[in-house]
Protein backbone atom coordinates (compact mmCIF):
# COMPACT_ATOMS: atom_id res chain seq x y z
CA UNK A 1 0.00 0.00 0.00
CA UNK A 2 1.23 3.56 -1.04
CA UNK A 3 0.63 5.16 2.25
CA UNK A 4 2.24 2.56 3.81
CA UNK A 5 5.38 3.24 1.89
CA UNK A 6 5.09 6.98 3.02
CA UNK A 7 4.89 6.31 6.59
CA UNK A 8 8.19 4.57 6.34
CA UNK A 9 9.88 7.46 4.47
CA UNK A 10 8.21 9.74 7.56
CA UNK A 11 9.59 7.90 10.04
CA UNK A 12 13.04 7.40 8.45
CA UNK A 13 13.57 10.89 8.22
CA UNK A 14 12.17 11.84 11.89
CA UNK A 15 14.38 9.08 13.33
CA UNK A 16 17.35 11.15 11.72
CA UNK A 17 15.89 14.63 13.28
CA UNK A 18 17.84 14.26 16.61
CA UNK A 19 21.12 13.33 14.94
CA UNK A 20 20.65 16.30 12.62
CA UNK A 21 19.86 18.68 15.52
CA UNK A 22 22.70 17.13 17.35
CA UNK A 23 25.10 17.82 14.23
CA UNK A 24 23.85 21.32 13.87
CA UNK A 25 24.45 22.17 17.23
CA UNK A 26 27.65 21.01 17.47
CA UNK A 27 28.46 23.39 14.16
CA UNK A 28 26.97 26.18 16.09
CA UNK A 29 29.13 25.35 19.06
CA UNK A 30 25.80 24.91 21.29
CA UNK A 31 26.35 21.70 22.50
CA UNK A 32 27.87 23.63 26.08
CA UNK A 33 31.17 23.15 27.89
CA UNK A 34 32.17 19.65 26.49
CA UNK A 35 30.27 19.12 23.59
CA UNK A 36 31.77 15.08 22.94
CA UNK A 37 30.49 13.76 26.45
CA UNK A 38 27.31 15.57 25.76
CA UNK A 39 27.19 13.68 22.39
CA UNK A 40 28.21 10.17 24.07
CA UNK A 41 24.98 10.58 26.34
CA UNK A 42 22.42 11.61 23.76
CA UNK A 43 23.43 9.09 21.73
CA UNK A 44 22.57 6.51 24.73
CA UNK A 45 19.66 8.28 25.37
CA UNK A 46 18.38 7.57 22.08
CA UNK A 47 19.70 4.33 21.92
CA UNK A 48 17.32 3.59 24.80
CA UNK A 49 14.15 6.05 23.11
CA UNK A 50 14.35 3.34 19.83
CA UNK A 51 14.63 0.55 22.21
CA UNK A 52 11.59 1.74 23.87
CA UNK A 53 9.61 2.26 20.46
CA UNK A 54 10.64 -0.62 18.73
CA UNK A 55 9.22 -2.46 21.89
CA UNK A 56 5.93 -0.41 21.47
CA UNK A 57 5.03 -1.95 18.39
CA UNK A 58 3.45 -5.03 19.60
CA UNK A 59 1.10 -3.64 22.49
CA UNK A 60 -0.11 -0.61 20.13
CA UNK A 61 -0.93 -3.15 17.35
CA UNK A 62 -2.53 -5.58 19.49
CA UNK A 63 -4.90 -2.83 21.66
CA UNK A 64 -5.88 -0.76 18.66
CA UNK A 65 -6.21 -3.60 15.84
CA UNK A 66 -4.31 -1.55 13.59
CA UNK A 67 -2.23 -4.43 12.05
CA UNK A 68 0.14 -2.64 10.06
CA UNK A 69 1.95 -0.76 12.74
CA UNK A 70 4.10 -4.41 12.32
CA UNK A 71 5.30 -2.98 9.12
CA UNK A 72 7.36 -0.04 11.03
CA UNK A 73 9.16 -2.31 13.77
CA UNK A 74 12.05 -3.30 11.80
CA UNK A 75 13.19 0.19 10.90
CA UNK A 76 12.25 1.05 14.38
CA UNK A 77 14.80 -1.28 15.50
CA UNK A 78 17.58 -0.88 13.31
CA UNK A 79 17.60 2.84 14.50
CA UNK A 80 18.38 1.37 18.08
CA UNK A 81 21.02 -0.41 16.74
CA UNK A 82 21.97 2.99 14.75
CA UNK A 83 22.30 4.88 17.54
CA UNK A 84 24.16 2.23 20.21
CA UNK A 85 26.43 1.88 17.48
CA UNK A 86 26.71 5.64 17.06
CA UNK A 87 27.14 5.66 21.22
CA UNK A 88 29.56 2.92 21.24
CA UNK A 89 31.61 4.37 18.74
CA UNK A 90 31.47 7.92 20.89
CA UNK A 91 32.75 6.03 23.71
CA UNK A 92 35.69 4.00 22.05
CA UNK A 93 36.41 7.27 20.05
CA UNK A 94 36.04 10.62 22.62
CA UNK A 95 36.10 8.84 25.74
CA UNK A 96 39.16 6.55 25.19
CA UNK A 97 40.64 7.81 21.97
CA UNK A 98 41.12 3.95 20.84
CA UNK A 99 43.06 3.06 23.66
CA UNK A 100 42.13 -0.31 24.21
CA UNK A 101 44.21 -1.03 27.31
CA UNK A 102 42.57 1.70 28.66
CA UNK A 103 38.74 0.83 27.52
CA UNK A 104 39.87 -3.05 29.02
CA UNK A 105 40.91 -1.52 32.55
CA UNK A 106 37.48 0.33 32.16
CA UNK A 107 35.12 -2.48 31.46
CA UNK A 108 37.12 -4.28 34.02
CA UNK A 109 36.65 -1.74 36.30
CA UNK A 110 32.86 -0.72 35.65
CA UNK A 111 29.57 -2.32 36.00
CA UNK A 112 27.86 -0.34 34.14
CA UNK A 113 30.29 -0.27 31.14
CA UNK A 114 29.78 -4.25 31.18
CA UNK A 115 26.26 -4.25 30.74
CA UNK A 116 26.19 -1.62 28.36
CA UNK A 117 28.54 -3.37 26.49
CA UNK A 118 26.46 -6.73 26.73
CA UNK A 119 22.95 -4.82 25.80
CA UNK A 120 24.96 -3.49 22.71
CA UNK A 121 26.49 -6.75 22.00
CA UNK A 122 22.97 -8.61 22.53
CA UNK A 123 21.63 -6.43 19.32
CA UNK A 124 24.16 -7.18 17.16
CA UNK A 125 22.60 -10.03 16.04
CA UNK A 126 19.29 -9.14 15.59
CA UNK A 127 20.52 -6.21 13.75
CA UNK A 128 21.86 -8.96 10.85
CA UNK A 129 19.25 -11.54 11.06
CA UNK A 130 16.70 -8.42 10.57
CA UNK A 131 16.77 -9.00 6.59
CA UNK A 132 13.72 -10.75 5.29
CA UNK A 133 16.08 -13.71 3.63
CA UNK A 134 17.38 -14.01 7.13
CA UNK A 135 13.92 -14.46 8.31
CA UNK A 136 13.28 -17.31 5.74
CA UNK A 137 16.66 -19.14 6.43
CA UNK A 138 15.76 -19.19 10.18
CA UNK A 139 11.79 -19.68 10.06
CA UNK A 140 9.73 -17.58 11.78
CA UNK A 141 9.67 -19.90 14.96
CA UNK A 142 13.58 -19.29 15.41
CA UNK A 143 13.83 -15.73 14.56
CA UNK A 144 10.80 -14.99 16.66
CA UNK A 145 12.77 -17.06 19.85
CA UNK A 146 16.20 -15.08 18.31
CA UNK A 147 14.80 -11.83 18.64
CA UNK A 148 13.74 -12.03 22.14
CA UNK A 149 16.99 -10.92 23.22
CA UNK A 150 15.61 -7.61 22.92
CA UNK A 151 14.35 -7.68 26.08
CA UNK A 152 17.44 -8.56 27.73
CA UNK A 153 19.38 -5.31 25.76
CA UNK A 154 16.11 -2.96 26.58
CA UNK A 155 16.92 -4.41 30.60
CA UNK A 156 20.62 -3.81 30.11
CA UNK A 157 20.23 -0.60 28.76
CA UNK A 158 18.04 0.65 31.37
CA UNK A 159 20.52 -1.16 34.05
CA UNK A 160 23.29 0.50 32.82
CA UNK A 161 21.91 4.03 32.88
CA UNK A 162 20.68 3.39 36.77
CA UNK A 163 23.97 2.64 37.69
CA UNK A 164 25.87 5.26 35.87
CA UNK A 165 23.97 8.41 37.53
CA UNK A 166 25.56 9.63 40.62
CA UNK A 167 22.43 10.56 42.75
CA UNK A 168 19.64 11.79 41.14
CA UNK A 169 17.86 8.40 39.55
CA UNK A 170 14.17 9.83 38.14
CA UNK A 171 15.46 9.35 34.26
CA UNK A 172 16.84 5.99 34.60
CA UNK A 173 13.58 5.07 37.00
CA UNK A 174 11.05 6.45 34.20
CA UNK A 175 12.27 4.51 31.66
CA UNK A 176 12.32 1.58 33.78
CA UNK A 177 8.80 2.11 34.14
CA UNK A 178 8.09 2.07 30.53
CA UNK A 179 10.03 -0.84 30.06
CA UNK A 180 7.81 -2.73 32.94
CA UNK A 181 4.85 -1.55 31.53
CA UNK A 182 5.64 -2.94 27.80
CA UNK A 183 7.06 -5.59 28.93
CA UNK A 184 4.35 -6.51 31.94
CA UNK A 185 1.43 -6.07 29.26
CA UNK A 186 2.78 -8.71 26.87
CA UNK A 187 3.23 -11.23 30.08
CA UNK A 188 -0.20 -10.47 30.90
CA UNK A 189 -1.72 -11.18 27.22
CA UNK A 190 0.49 -14.57 27.48
CA UNK A 191 -1.10 -15.16 31.13
CA UNK A 192 -4.93 -13.89 30.20
CA UNK A 193 -4.57 -16.81 26.75
CA UNK A 194 -3.99 -19.41 29.00
CA UNK A 195 -6.36 -18.59 31.38
CA UNK A 196 -8.97 -18.14 28.70
CA UNK A 197 -7.83 -21.69 26.64
CA UNK A 198 -9.10 -23.20 29.86
CA UNK A 199 -12.42 -22.71 30.23
CA UNK A 200 -13.11 -23.21 26.56
CA UNK A 201 -11.40 -27.09 27.11
CA UNK A 202 -14.09 -27.14 29.61
CA UNK A 203 -16.76 -26.66 27.65
CA UNK A 204 -15.88 -28.70 25.00
CA UNK A 205 -15.26 -31.78 27.53
CA UNK A 206 -17.87 -31.23 30.19
CA UNK A 207 -21.02 -33.83 28.83
CA UNK A 208 -24.03 -31.99 27.11
CA UNK A 209 -26.14 -31.93 30.35
CA UNK B 1 -21.41 0.21 -28.70
CA UNK B 2 -20.32 3.75 -28.06
CA UNK B 3 -16.55 3.76 -28.05
CA UNK B 4 -15.36 7.28 -26.43
CA UNK B 5 -13.11 9.01 -28.48
CA UNK B 6 -10.18 10.57 -26.26
CA UNK B 7 -12.12 14.56 -26.93
CA UNK B 8 -15.44 13.20 -25.26
CA UNK B 9 -13.67 12.77 -21.84
CA UNK B 10 -14.70 15.68 -19.87
CA UNK B 11 -11.79 18.11 -18.79
CA UNK B 12 -13.12 18.29 -15.38
CA UNK B 13 -12.71 14.87 -14.83
CA UNK B 14 -8.86 15.18 -15.59
CA UNK B 15 -9.22 18.37 -13.32
CA UNK B 16 -10.42 16.47 -10.39
CA UNK B 17 -7.91 13.49 -10.21
CA UNK B 18 -5.02 16.39 -10.74
CA UNK B 19 -6.52 18.17 -7.70
CA UNK B 20 -7.10 14.78 -5.90
CA UNK B 21 -3.02 14.08 -6.66
CA UNK B 22 -2.28 17.39 -5.17
CA UNK B 23 -3.64 17.40 -1.98
CA UNK B 24 -2.72 14.09 -1.59
CA UNK B 25 0.64 15.47 -2.17
CA UNK B 26 -0.18 18.59 0.04
CA UNK B 27 -1.16 16.38 2.71
CA UNK B 28 1.99 14.45 2.83
CA UNK B 29 4.12 17.31 2.83
CA UNK B 30 2.11 18.45 5.37
CA UNK B 31 2.82 15.31 7.59
CA UNK B 32 5.93 15.20 7.12
CA UNK B 33 7.00 18.89 7.49
CA UNK B 34 4.93 18.96 10.90
CA UNK B 35 6.30 15.60 12.36
CA UNK B 36 9.78 16.87 11.81
CA UNK B 37 8.93 20.07 13.01
CA UNK B 38 7.15 17.97 16.86
CA UNK B 39 10.24 15.79 16.66
CA UNK B 40 12.36 18.56 16.51
CA UNK B 41 10.66 20.36 19.34
CA UNK B 42 10.71 17.38 21.45
CA UNK B 43 14.62 16.81 21.13
CA UNK B 44 15.12 20.45 21.87
CA UNK B 45 12.74 20.45 25.05
CA UNK B 46 13.89 16.92 26.47
CA UNK B 47 17.66 16.16 25.56
CA UNK B 48 19.27 19.28 24.17
CA UNK B 49 21.38 21.55 26.43
CA UNK B 50 19.99 24.68 27.62
CA UNK B 51 21.09 27.99 25.51
CA UNK B 52 23.64 29.96 27.33
CA UNK B 53 22.27 32.76 29.61
CA UNK B 54 23.91 36.30 29.13
CA UNK B 55 25.26 36.95 32.62
CA UNK B 56 23.07 38.82 34.60
CA UNK B 57 25.37 41.60 35.51
CA UNK B 58 24.93 42.25 31.42
CA UNK B 59 28.61 41.96 30.89
CA UNK B 60 30.85 38.95 30.48
CA UNK B 61 34.30 39.45 32.47
CA UNK B 62 35.82 41.84 30.26
CA UNK B 63 39.09 40.55 31.10
CA UNK B 64 38.21 36.83 30.87
CA UNK B 65 37.04 37.64 26.90
CA UNK B 66 40.43 39.52 26.42
CA UNK B 67 43.05 37.33 27.30
CA UNK B 68 42.01 34.20 28.57
CA UNK B 69 45.91 32.94 27.74
CA UNK B 70 47.03 35.66 30.36
CA UNK B 71 45.02 34.04 32.54
CA UNK B 72 46.56 30.72 32.65
CA UNK B 73 49.10 28.47 33.80
CA UNK B 74 52.18 28.24 32.49
CA UNK B 75 50.89 25.58 29.27
CA UNK B 76 47.77 25.62 29.94
CA UNK B 77 44.84 28.23 29.79
CA UNK B 78 42.29 29.39 31.55
CA UNK B 79 39.00 28.13 30.63
CA UNK B 80 36.41 30.80 29.02
CA UNK B 81 34.06 32.29 31.71
CA UNK B 82 31.02 30.93 29.60
CA UNK B 83 32.00 27.36 30.28
CA UNK B 84 32.98 28.27 33.91
CA UNK B 85 29.40 29.61 34.71
CA UNK B 86 27.42 27.23 32.51
CA UNK B 87 28.68 23.91 33.43
CA UNK B 88 27.84 23.51 36.96
CA UNK B 89 26.91 20.90 39.52
CA UNK B 90 25.29 22.62 42.75
CA UNK B 91 22.47 20.16 43.43
CA UNK B 92 20.52 22.23 45.55
CA UNK B 93 19.50 23.78 42.35
CA UNK B 94 19.09 21.29 39.37
CA UNK B 95 20.64 17.80 38.76
CA UNK B 96 22.10 18.60 35.55
CA UNK B 97 25.12 20.88 34.84
CA UNK B 98 23.64 22.81 31.80
CA UNK B 99 20.42 24.08 34.05
CA UNK B 100 22.20 25.57 36.81
CA UNK B 101 23.13 28.96 35.37
CA UNK B 102 19.65 29.46 34.91
CA UNK B 103 17.50 27.60 38.21
CA UNK B 104 20.08 29.51 40.43
CA UNK B 105 20.01 33.21 39.23
CA UNK B 106 17.83 34.46 41.61
CA UNK B 107 19.66 32.83 44.61
CA UNK B 108 19.26 36.03 47.41
CA UNK B 109 23.20 36.71 48.55
CA UNK B 110 22.30 39.58 50.50
CA UNK B 111 22.28 40.16 53.41
CA UNK B 112 24.55 37.00 54.08
CA UNK B 113 26.84 35.61 57.20
CA UNK B 114 28.86 33.13 57.83
CA UNK B 115 29.10 31.85 61.05
CA UNK B 116 32.53 30.81 62.57
CA UNK B 117 31.97 28.76 65.65
CA UNK B 118 32.61 25.22 67.43
CA UNK B 119 36.06 24.43 69.19
CA UNK B 120 37.38 28.35 69.20
CA UNK B 121 37.85 30.91 71.62
CA UNK B 122 37.05 33.68 69.14
CA UNK B 123 33.51 32.80 67.55
CA UNK B 124 32.40 35.24 65.31
CA UNK B 125 29.47 35.64 63.14
CA UNK B 126 31.05 37.72 60.02
CA UNK B 127 28.69 39.77 57.96
CA UNK B 128 29.99 39.53 54.16
CA UNK B 129 31.66 42.54 53.57
CA UNK B 130 33.44 42.22 57.14
CA UNK B 131 34.84 38.50 56.50
CA UNK B 132 35.56 39.80 52.48
CA UNK B 133 37.81 42.52 53.85
CA UNK B 134 39.82 40.31 56.14
CA UNK B 135 42.79 39.82 54.07
CA UNK B 136 43.99 41.27 50.96
CA UNK B 137 42.05 39.61 47.70
CA UNK B 138 44.37 37.21 45.72
CA UNK B 139 43.97 36.26 41.42
CA UNK B 140 44.42 32.37 42.58
CA UNK B 141 44.75 30.47 39.40
CA UNK B 142 44.23 27.07 40.28
CA UNK B 143 43.06 23.56 38.50
CA UNK B 144 39.65 22.18 39.38
CA UNK B 145 38.99 18.96 38.47
CA UNK B 146 35.59 16.67 38.94
CA UNK B 147 35.23 13.31 39.98
CA UNK B 148 32.93 13.15 36.90
CA UNK B 149 36.33 13.19 34.83
CA UNK B 150 36.26 16.97 33.36
CA UNK B 151 38.31 19.48 34.41
CA UNK B 152 39.19 23.54 33.80
CA UNK B 153 41.44 26.03 35.26
CA UNK B 154 40.00 28.82 37.24
CA UNK B 155 41.14 32.26 37.80
CA UNK B 156 39.73 32.23 41.55
CA UNK B 157 39.61 35.52 43.59
CA UNK B 158 40.45 35.20 47.31
CA UNK B 159 42.86 34.34 50.42
CA UNK B 160 43.87 31.82 51.97
CA UNK B 161 40.68 30.23 54.59
CA UNK B 162 43.73 29.81 57.34
CA UNK B 163 43.33 34.04 57.60
CA UNK B 164 39.80 33.01 59.21
CA UNK B 165 40.75 30.41 61.10
CA UNK B 166 43.74 32.31 62.89
CA UNK B 167 41.82 34.83 63.82
CA UNK B 168 39.38 32.32 65.53
CA UNK B 169 41.64 30.42 67.57
CA UNK B 170 41.20 27.09 67.64
CA UNK B 171 41.20 25.33 70.78
CA UNK B 172 43.73 22.53 71.49
CA UNK B 173 40.75 19.48 71.23
CA UNK B 174 39.87 20.80 67.69
CA UNK B 175 40.83 18.37 64.94
CA UNK B 176 38.44 18.95 62.30
CA UNK B 177 36.61 22.06 60.13
CA UNK B 178 32.98 21.42 59.34
CA UNK B 179 31.46 23.41 56.54
CA UNK B 180 28.00 24.27 55.97
CA UNK B 181 25.60 25.33 52.71
CA UNK B 182 22.95 27.69 52.68
CA UNK B 183 19.69 25.34 52.98
CA UNK B 184 17.39 28.51 53.46
CA UNK B 185 14.35 28.28 50.76
CA UNK B 186 13.33 31.85 51.26
CA UNK B 187 16.65 32.81 49.33
CA UNK B 188 15.09 30.84 46.17
CA UNK B 189 16.63 27.65 46.63
CA UNK B 190 14.80 24.67 45.08
CA UNK B 191 16.39 22.30 47.08
CA UNK B 192 15.66 19.28 44.65
CA UNK B 193 15.48 15.94 46.40
CA UNK B 194 18.85 14.52 45.07
CA UNK B 195 20.74 14.42 48.15
CA UNK B 196 20.10 15.51 52.03
CA UNK B 197 20.23 19.12 52.69
CA UNK B 198 22.11 21.15 53.88
CA UNK B 199 25.42 20.03 52.08
CA UNK B 200 27.75 19.27 54.37
CA UNK B 201 31.89 19.02 54.05
CA UNK B 202 34.68 18.84 56.00
CA UNK B 203 38.65 19.19 56.59
CA UNK B 204 41.36 17.95 58.65
CA UNK B 205 41.99 21.19 60.52
CA UNK B 206 45.73 20.98 59.53
CA UNK B 207 44.52 20.65 55.54
CA UNK B 208 42.16 23.54 56.37
CA UNK B 209 44.82 25.62 57.36
CA UNK B 210 47.09 24.75 54.14
CA UNK B 211 47.84 28.31 52.49
CA UNK B 212 46.28 26.30 48.91
CA UNK B 213 42.71 25.89 50.85
CA UNK B 214 41.11 29.03 49.34
CA UNK B 215 38.11 31.02 50.62
CA UNK B 216 37.04 32.63 46.90
CA UNK B 217 34.53 35.54 46.30
CA UNK B 218 35.59 35.79 42.66
CA UNK B 219 36.51 34.35 39.38
CA UNK B 220 38.44 36.24 36.50
CA UNK B 221 38.05 39.68 39.41
CA UNK B 222 34.37 39.45 39.03
CA UNK B 223 32.01 38.55 41.86
CA UNK B 224 30.89 34.90 41.99
CA UNK B 225 27.96 33.81 40.39
CA UNK B 226 25.05 31.82 42.59
CA UNK B 227 26.00 28.92 40.03
CA UNK B 228 29.42 29.36 41.49
CA UNK B 229 28.66 29.39 44.93
CA UNK B 230 28.11 32.85 45.63
CA UNK B 231 28.97 35.17 47.24
CA UNK B 232 31.80 32.90 49.02
CA UNK B 233 32.60 29.62 48.85
CA UNK B 234 35.87 27.27 49.74
CA UNK B 235 38.10 26.06 47.00
CA UNK B 236 40.96 23.09 47.52
CA UNK B 237 42.48 22.44 44.11
CA UNK B 238 43.92 19.63 45.09
CA UNK B 239 41.19 17.62 46.15
CA UNK B 240 37.31 16.74 43.77
CA UNK B 241 35.44 19.36 43.51
CA UNK B 242 32.84 18.24 45.82
CA UNK B 243 34.72 18.80 48.49
CA UNK B 244 35.33 22.91 47.30
CA UNK B 245 31.85 23.68 49.55
CA UNK B 246 29.56 26.52 48.07
CA UNK B 247 27.82 29.37 49.17
CA UNK B 248 29.11 28.90 53.05
CA UNK B 249 27.10 29.90 55.96
CA UNK B 250 29.15 28.02 58.66
CA UNK B 251 32.27 26.93 59.23
CA UNK B 252 32.56 24.90 62.71
CA UNK B 253 35.39 23.41 64.53
CA UNK B 254 35.09 20.60 66.21
CA UNK B 255 37.13 17.45 67.04
CA UNK B 256 36.08 14.73 65.66
CA UNK B 257 35.47 13.87 61.92
CA UNK B 258 32.56 15.52 60.49
CA UNK B 259 30.16 13.89 57.74
CA UNK B 260 30.22 14.87 54.47
CA UNK B 261 26.88 15.04 51.85
CA UNK B 262 28.12 12.55 49.37
CA UNK B 263 29.83 10.25 51.38
CA UNK B 264 26.87 9.84 53.37
CA UNK B 265 24.97 9.40 50.13
CA UNK B 266 27.16 7.01 48.49
CA UNK B 267 30.21 6.02 51.17
CA UNK B 268 32.11 3.44 48.68
CA UNK B 269 32.56 6.37 46.11
CA UNK B 270 33.35 9.13 48.05
CA UNK B 271 35.71 8.90 51.08
CA UNK B 272 36.09 11.81 53.35
CA UNK B 273 39.76 12.57 51.82
CA UNK B 274 39.03 12.15 47.79
CA UNK B 275 42.02 13.57 47.20
CA UNK B 276 42.30 13.84 43.16
CA UNK B 277 43.94 10.53 42.71
CA UNK B 278 44.70 8.44 39.19
CA UNK B 279 45.45 4.92 40.99
CA UNK B 280 41.93 5.21 42.57
CA UNK B 281 39.97 2.36 41.26
CA UNK B 282 36.16 4.68 41.49
CA UNK B 283 33.18 2.56 40.26
CA UNK B 284 31.59 4.96 38.38
CA UNK B 285 34.36 7.42 36.52
CA UNK B 286 37.45 6.59 35.18
CA UNK B 287 40.32 8.79 37.33
CA UNK B 288 42.96 8.16 35.30
CA UNK B 289 42.31 10.44 32.27
CA UNK B 290 40.40 13.80 32.49
CA UNK B 291 39.17 16.20 29.76
CA UNK B 292 39.90 19.62 30.13
CA UNK B 293 36.85 21.77 28.62
CA UNK B 294 37.95 23.18 25.99
CA UNK B 295 39.68 20.89 25.01
CA UNK B 296 38.76 17.70 22.46
CA UNK B 297 41.73 15.40 23.78
CA UNK B 298 41.91 14.04 27.01
CA UNK B 299 44.73 14.72 29.52
CA UNK B 300 46.47 12.35 32.47
CA UNK B 301 45.44 13.32 35.81
CA UNK B 302 47.64 13.99 37.97
CA UNK B 303 48.17 12.58 41.54
CA UNK B 304 46.57 15.91 43.91
CA UNK B 305 45.74 17.41 40.80
CA UNK B 306 49.13 18.05 40.41
CA UNK B 307 49.71 20.07 43.99
CA UNK B 308 51.71 17.23 45.47
CA UNK B 309 54.87 19.21 46.01
CA UNK B 310 52.36 21.55 48.09
CA UNK B 311 50.38 18.94 50.04
CA UNK B 312 51.89 15.40 49.76
CA UNK B 313 53.12 16.39 53.35
CA UNK B 314 50.02 15.99 54.88
CA UNK B 315 49.40 12.68 53.76
CA UNK B 316 52.59 11.27 54.55
CA UNK B 317 52.45 7.81 55.76
CA UNK B 318 48.68 7.43 54.55
CA UNK B 319 47.65 4.29 52.09
CA UNK B 320 45.35 6.66 50.16
CA UNK B 321 43.76 4.15 48.46
CA UNK B 322 42.27 2.78 51.94
CA UNK B 323 41.52 6.80 52.96
CA UNK B 324 40.16 7.62 49.86
C1 LIG C 1 21.93 -0.96 24.42
C2 LIG C 1 23.00 -0.36 24.71
C3 LIG C 1 23.14 0.94 25.46
C4 LIG C 1 22.18 1.81 25.91
C5 LIG C 1 20.67 1.70 25.76
C6 LIG C 1 22.86 2.90 26.56
C7 LIG C 1 22.23 3.99 27.13
C8 LIG C 1 22.87 5.02 27.77
C9 LIG C 1 22.21 6.11 28.44
C10 LIG C 1 20.71 6.30 28.51
C11 LIG C 1 23.18 6.91 28.97
C12 LIG C 1 22.98 8.15 29.83
C13 LIG C 1 22.68 9.38 29.11
C14 LIG C 1 22.62 10.57 30.04
O1 LIG C 1 23.29 10.57 31.07
O2 LIG C 1 21.91 11.49 29.69
C15 LIG C 1 24.44 6.34 28.63
C16 LIG C 1 25.67 6.88 28.98
C17 LIG C 1 26.86 6.28 28.75
N1 LIG C 1 27.07 5.04 28.17
FE1 LIG C 1 25.65 3.86 27.35
N2 LIG C 1 24.21 2.68 26.53
C18 LIG C 1 24.42 1.49 25.86
C19 LIG C 1 25.63 0.90 25.59
C20 LIG C 1 26.85 1.42 25.97
C21 LIG C 1 28.14 0.85 25.62
C22 LIG C 1 28.35 -0.38 24.74
C23 LIG C 1 29.09 1.66 26.20
C24 LIG C 1 30.58 1.54 26.18
C25 LIG C 1 31.28 0.52 25.98
C26 LIG C 1 28.41 2.71 26.90
C27 LIG C 1 29.04 3.72 27.61
C28 LIG C 1 28.42 4.82 28.13
C29 LIG C 1 29.11 5.94 28.71
C30 LIG C 1 30.62 6.10 28.86
C31 LIG C 1 28.13 6.86 29.09
C32 LIG C 1 28.32 8.26 29.64
C33 LIG C 1 28.79 8.40 31.01
C34 LIG C 1 29.14 9.85 31.29
O3 LIG C 1 28.26 10.72 31.28
O4 LIG C 1 30.32 10.11 31.49
N3 LIG C 1 27.06 2.54 26.74
N4 LIG C 1 24.24 5.17 27.91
Amino acid sequence: MKEIKFYKVAIFINALVPLALVGWDWLHGRLGADPLNFVTRTTGTLTLVFLMLTLAVTPARKITGVQWLIRFRRMLGLYAFFYGFLHFTAYVWFDKFFNLRAAAEDVWRRPFIIVGLTSFFLMVPLAITSTNGMIKRLGGKRWQRLHKLVYLTAIGGVLHFYLLVKSDTRRPVIFGAILAVLLGYRLYVAYSSKLKAKPLSLTQTAPPR
Amino acid sequence: MVIKKAGDIKSSEITDRKTYLNRRQFMRGATLAGSVVATGFLYRQLLAPEPVLPTPTGKVAPDAQAAPKQWGLPGEEATPYQDITHYNNFYEFATDKYSVARTSQSLVTRPWTVSVEGLVNNPKVYDLDELLKLAPQEDRIYRHRCVEGWSMVIPWLGFSLSEVLKRAEPQGNARFVAFETVNDKKRNIPLTDALDWPYVEGLRLDEAMHPLATLASGIYGEALLPQNGAPIRLVLPWKYGYKSIKSVVRIKLVERMPPMTWNLAEPTLYGFYSNVNPKFAHRLRDQTAERRIGEYGKRETQMFNGYGDEVAQLYAGMDLNYYF
